[in-house]
């Protein structure tokens, strides 16, 4: 692989300086009068009509991110870092200026019914704020709506604008919210988990929608999920997270094959395989550590580690470019090329 | 969640159905008298069969009587008539008592629930505050420096009852501000104002309805207590705490009938309103989650 091979993904004529950019993320949330680390110098850009997926378990930091991202943050909570969307630092938006940044990025998230007002209909969902902020006339705005409905897959989108939540299946209701996020013409898609709630079937429907409309209205696409699979299917990059912070950023397609941190490489290998029954699924040795645990000047993966040597527990390593992608691993010129997955 | 709308029931709402199915037997009886007491508050002096005010001493304690249907009071006035035409104050106090307190309360619920953090520990610390001090302490106080009378009674009630207000309904709107509907509505853009006046103070109006109706129940007893006392209304105006006031001394003289039938009319409104209050609420629980 040649260190090229980042800047040579497709990008769409005219994106000179990233759309999103994400820049020594640091967060810290109160627990018990107590100030946590919960992310640690996040950095990542996203460009336009780029789908970036960003992946991790539990705990890992990737909502918390989001959240940072559409300034959602819980009360009390520490920001350091900068976020800067189409060269805006997001921090210092108030107001009007706010409002119009939270119209061009949307959000789209994991369970849908808890995300919609049970005792309005969905049309009122939809139209609010074609209505409230855009001074779209009501009428006017409920045929955008039923456009876009038919856009993600709802033939009948009228009838379902004058129909309740809970009439509505979760499938169906995730369209809603997709086709919801869309009617403010967003340039920034952020979709936290937008398929977990859902049954397989689905959830390969959903991303089919959204991969289609990411090409269809060059939008950029911050995919959150836990299924590797899933993000390397539609992302172009995917970055991994463990411990609040970022070991991997990495071209999709190479995520398996040619896997640059020790973490990546576990995950991949803990895959069921479907060509093969296997005896006993492959498992990550202990338990996932959560930032607040992470020690500060030691690689936070290195007690589960296959790859562990002495140097691991000495030094916190920095996120470093090679093979085209980037890792935070001492020992990433050691593994280079040994990492691919090999189930055994 | 919406318990009560069935899969099909969008358009046949609950409305349709008859009060009783709605509030249960003792609900509808409670309603009925709350009706009456409101209808006779707006019509009650141009029923009255006699001046309210004009005494007669010549006729003090009299029994009842074709032409005085409950009697005559301490000072010769009919009963009923001052029980009619004081039906007003008795009623209106509470209204406005009720009113104020929904609004103050409502407000610093929805600033307090909404800002989270520093607001909402100031705000809270400042009920606690107000907490401390009595009802009665607060009217003897407002009587002072506004010199007795109805209005006096009803600004120290509505700083008495608002702390109650606005705890319960910080609590409803904390926990409804912390549902996740509401940051997706913040994330798509809708201000603050238009979440808090379209979602959030919608989805507790039930539980704010039946507040208002146990608040109003309280607020009936409190204010012919601060009448009674001779902080609030005062005679001869017609008012059904001052007309115990006035004729308690009838009890001991074998003449109850004025103080009671007054007593009475107090105790069927708070009942009534309290009922009403009870079974709203249980309706807002089972139809909130």
């Amino acid at each position: 692989m040649t260190a090229t091979t980042i800047e040579t993904q497709p990008q769409p004529a005219g994106a000179g300086s990233p759309l999103l950019e994400v820049d020594s993320l640091a967060l810290q949330l109160p627990v018990d009068g107590e100030y946590r680390p919960i992310l640690r110098g996040v950095s990542f850009t996203l460009a336009a009509g780029e789908a970036l997926g960003l992946v991790g378990e539990s705990g890992s930091g990737k909502s918390m991110t989001v959240r940072a991202i559409d300034r959602i943050l819980p009360p009390r909570a520490r920001l350091e870092g900068t976020i800067r969307f189409d060269g805006q630092t997001v921090a210092d938006l108030s107001g009007a200026a706010l409002k119009k940044y939270r119209g061009e990025v949307a959000m789209v998230f994991q369970d849908p019914r808890a995300h919609i007002n049970p005792v309005r209909r969905v049309g009122d969902f939809m139209t609010e704020v074609l209505r409230t902020n855009l001074g779209v006339k009501p009428k006017a705005a409920a045929e955008r709506a039923v456009e876009m409905l038919a856009r993600v897959g709802i033939p009948d989108g009228a009838r379902r604008l004058d129909q309740y939540p809970h009439e509505l299946s979760g499938g169906l209701l995730q369209r809603v919210m997709i086709a919801s996020a869309l009617l403010t013409e967003p340039r920034l898609l952020l979709a936290d988990e937008p398929t977990t709630a859902l049954d397989v079937t689905t959830q390969a429907e959903i991303m089919a929608i959204l991969d289609d409309l990411r090409r269809d209205f060059q939008l950029a696409v911050l995919f959150i999920t836990h299924d590797l699979d899933l993000a390397s299917a539609v992302c172009n990059r995917t970055a991994v997270m463990y411990a609040g912070e970022i070991v991997e950023v990495r071209q999709s397609s190479l995520l398996h094959t040619d896997p640059l941190h020790p973490y990546t490489s576990a995950l991949g290998a803990a895959r069921p395989d479907i060509s093969e029954s296997a005896h006993r699924l492959q498992a990550i040795a202990g338990r996932p550590l959560s930032a607040l645990e992470a020690p500060p000047d030691a690689c936070a993966f290195a007690a589960r580690c296959q790859h562990h040597e002495d140097v691991c527990d000495s030094s916190h390593p920095d996120l470093v470019a090679i093979d085209g992608g980037l890792t935070r691993c001492v020992r990433a010129d050691d593994l280079r090329g040994r990492l691919g997955v090999s189930h055994d | 969640m919406t318990a009560m709308v069935t899969t099909t029931a969008a358009q046949e709402s609950p409305r349709r159905r008859g009060l009783r199915s709605r509030l249960g037997v003792s609900g509808a009886i409670a309603a009925t008298i709350v009706a009456i007491a409101s209808l006779v508050a707006v019509i009650g002096p141009w029923i009255a069969p006699h001046d309210p005010t004009i005494a007669n001493l010549s006729q003090a304690w009299l029994a009842p009587s074709a032409d005085h249907l409950l009697g005559q009071d301490v000072q010769g006035r009919d009963v009923l008539s001052r029980l009619l035409a004081g039906a007003r104050s008795s009623m209106l106090g509470p209204l406005l008592v009720v009113v104020v307190c929904m609004v103050l309360g409502s407000s610093l619920a929805v600033i307090s629930a909404w800002r989270r953090g520093f607001t909402d520990s100031a705000i809270s610390s400042g009920l606690d505050i107000l907490f401390a001090f009595p009802a009665i302490l607060l009217a003897a106080l407002s009587a002072v420096v506004f010199s007795p009378g109805l209005w006096a009674a009803v600004a120290a009630l509505s700083v008495a009852y608002t702390p109650y207000v606005a705890r319960v309904l910080r609590g409803a709107m904390l926990r409804e501000r912390n549902q996740p509907y509401i940051a997706a509505l913040e994330v798509q853009g809708s201000g603050a104002t238009s979440i808090c006046i379209r979602h959030l103070l919608p989805n507790v109006m039930p539980l704010m309805v039946a507040q208002a109706t146990i608040l109003f129940g309280y607020a009936v007893l409190d204010l012919a207590v601060i009448s009674y006392l001779g902080l609030g209304v005062q005679p001869p105006n017609p008012d059904w705490g001052v007309m115990i006031s006035e004729n308690q001394s009838g009890i001991l003289q074998h003449y109850p009938m004025p103080a009671l039938a007054a007593g009475a009319c107090i105790v069927a409104v708070v009942v009534a309103m309290n009922l009403l209050g009870e079974r709203l609420l249980e309706r807002s629980n089972a139809s909130g989650r």
